[in-house]
């Protein structure tokens, strides 16, 4: 037994190190800005950046708009495949892979060349862009709005809130959607999470967007880039966060329970 | 005219019938429960009055208004489901007001139906808790009354007490008929549980393969099934193969004796292949004076099931089962004996072989 317990925090140690050690490499090189001392110049020099907050900013809608984008295209489609169309699941569930499959180039190269000319003129419209990051982050969104309607008895709840004359509007609304709450939030992060950081697309479809403002200050910079990799970092765990505190205490709560027991 | 009627209502799901020309008139306030075995077609001919299935023929009329293209949001019908089917993301409070809310009724209005509602399910102080914090007995109340608060012209249960255990279920069940009582609110009941079903109903409708085999008050169905599903699911039935010796008398041959049964065995013809059946509680151990018929077997088990005890009793082929009342003064025989056991006319059923 104790040999056991031994291999297996010699494994679990091993592991954190892999990814603690980069981190702090990381850390440590973001606060060398300043010769022979440690400091937060290369955050302060990224915090001083109008170039900062305006891509940053752009990123944030441009998420924001995706994850409202894909909440209306995949919660009504993942339900009704649930609820009507079980066997088409397969089949959904392999086109929602698909962004895995094809690189963001190609997808890049494809929406220019279908988009670009009239009457279907969008390479200039942020909608364009938006459009191609619901496809990126599909995978994403479909999953955890999946995994969360496996949760609960959709076609039950669907049931009970027909014999009551909701309308399939109202079902989804305050039905569907409020049991969803934390597998969208946690697809809605990841989307997040996506978008913020994606180079690809804004920078083909030439978008002041944050990816690009990364890679071009990894360019020009040494610990500005740095500095900006762990701030993205703690923004992701940041999220993490909130997906587990709102989750927080519902393992048999509301979003799981379903009275088919 | 009835207040619900299913005219030659039919589902088939491709080449498979669930439910077949199922025709029932139920009256206003009647308490009906369709009873019978696992894929009967019972809960597809409730899911169809509900609006969930479409039917593939035939008519459902409520007050005289056909329904059937109706949506289930447009029918004014209320559900109770067996798995509850509570809203877990709303508080009992608000699962009870839904469909009011949805109808967009004044809040008011909303408060107070609700109130009533969460007193006649005696859950008054459990208004702001949410459906897992309470018991499955408690979750099914709200149901009922989440059902009810919409003031639907009729009550349809799905088996709703299956996933109670057996304490509970006993004690809903009583608060279920009393709340329908109150209300004089007409009901459809499904169930598997002949108890319930015999317990709650002014009519039971026995079905079997997605047809109606009988429809009958509690005590019609027991005491005179009009066939051999009915009777051998209803209760339990002892079964012996007979001859019909004089139908208009009512002789048959059983077991090498001459049976009296009660007469006038219509549509039967001597010589014909029936069979003799018989309730366990209707026949009486080491009895002969004053009772129409006898039988003699050997006795194989002896059960005790609480209040009564089973007898097993083998008569040729046959295994007999006998109910005696459980009293410490009963003189039981032992396994392997030989006993006789007697029954009135009255107690036999002859059902035709075919079943």
């Amino acid at each position: 037994m104790g040999a056991r317990r031994f291999w297996s925090w010699l494994w679990i140690t091993l592991g954190a190190l892999y990814f603690l050690v980069p981190l702090y490499a990381t850390l440590h090189f973001s606060l060398q800005a300043k010769r022979g001392t440690l400091s937060l110049l290369a955050y302060q020099n990224v915090l001083a950046d109008p170039q900062f907050y305006r891509t940053f900013a752009f990123s944030l809608q441009m998420a924001a708009a995706t994850i409202v984008t894909g909440i209306v295209l995949i919660v009504p489609t993942a339900y009704w495949v649930h609820l009507r169309l079980p066997k088409l699941r397969p089949a959904v569930e392999l086109i929602t892979l698909m962004p895995f499959v094809i690189p963001a180039v190609v997808l890049v190269f494809g929406l220019i060349r279908a988009y670009s000319r009239p009457p279907l003129l969008l390479v200039s419209s942020p909608a364009l862009l938006v459009g191609g990051y619901t496809v990126l982050s599909l995978p994403y969104m479909y999953r955890a709005v999946d995994t969360g309607l496996r949760a609960i008895d959709v076609r039950t709840l669907t049931e009970a809130a027909q014999s009551l004359g909701a309308s399939w509007p109202t079902i989804l609304w305050r039905v569907i959607l409020p049991n969803l709450r934390v597998a969208v939030l946690s697809g809605s992060f990841l989307t997040l999470a996506i978008v913020v950081g994606e180079f690809t697309l804004a920078a083909l479809l030439a978008w002041p967007a944050f990816g690009p403002y990364m890679a071009l200050l990894g360019q020009n910079r040494a610990y500005e880039p740095a500095a900006l990799a762990i701030m993205s970092f703690g923004l992701t765990w940041l999220a993490m966060g909130v997906i587990l505190w709102i989750g927080r205490g519902r393992q048999g709560g509301p979003s799981e329970l379903t009275g088919t027991h | 005219m009835a207040f619900l009627e299913l005219v030659g209502l039919t589902k088939t799901f491709g080449a498979t019938v669930g439910v077949e020309a199922v025709d029932l008139a139920v009256e206003r306030g009647e308490f009906v429960s369709l009873l019978g075995p696992s894929g009967c077609g019972k809960t597809t001919t409730l899911r169809m009055i509900a609006g969930f299935e479409q039917p593939t023929a035939g008519r459902i009329l409520v007050g005289g208004e056909d329904i059937t293209a109706r949506r289930p949001n447009q029918r004014n019908i209320g559900m109770v489901f067996q798995a509850y089917a509570l809203f877990p993301n709303m508080t009992v409070a608000d699962n009870i007001g839904f469909g009011l809310k949805v109808a967009r009724r004044p809040a008011a209005e909303i408060h107070a139906r609700v109130s009533e509602l969460l007193a006649l399910i005696k859950l008054e102080e459990m208004g702001d808790r949410y459906p897992h914090q309470l018991s499955g007995g408690q979750q099914q109340r709200v149901a009922l009354a989440r059902a009810l608060a919409i003031r639907p012209q009729l009550l349809l249960l799905d088996e709703p007490l299956s996933a109670l255990d057996a304490k509970i279920r006993l004690s809903l069940r009583n608060e279920i008929r009393a709340i329908q009582r109150q209300l004089g609110i007409t009901t459809l009941y499904v169930t598997h549980d002949q108890e319930e079903a015999l317990s709650l109903s002014d009519r039971v409708v026995v079905m079997n393969r997605g047809r109606i085999e009988q429809v009958g008050s509690p005590f019609e169905i027991y005491n005179f099934p009009q066939s051999h599903f009915v009777a051998s699911f209803v209760g339990t039935l002892n079964i012996l193969p007979a001859e019909a010796v004089d139908p208009v008398a009512g002789i048959v041959r059983a077991a090498g004796q001459r049976i009296a049964a009660p007469s006038g065995l219509s549509g039967m013809a001597a010589g014909e292949q029936v069979m003799l059946a018989l309730r366990p509680e209707l026949l009486t151990l080491n009895r002969r004076q004053g009772m129409d018929n006898h039988l003699e077997g050997v006795v194989e088990t002896i059960a005790f099931l609480g209040s009564i005890v089973r007898i097993q009793v083998r008569v040729h082929d046959a295994l007999i089962a006998l109910d005696e009342f459980n009293n410490p003064n009963l003189d039981l025989p032992a396994i392997g004996d030989s006993v006789a056991f007697g029954f009135p006319r009255e107690a036999c059923l002859i059902l035709d072989s075919a079943g």
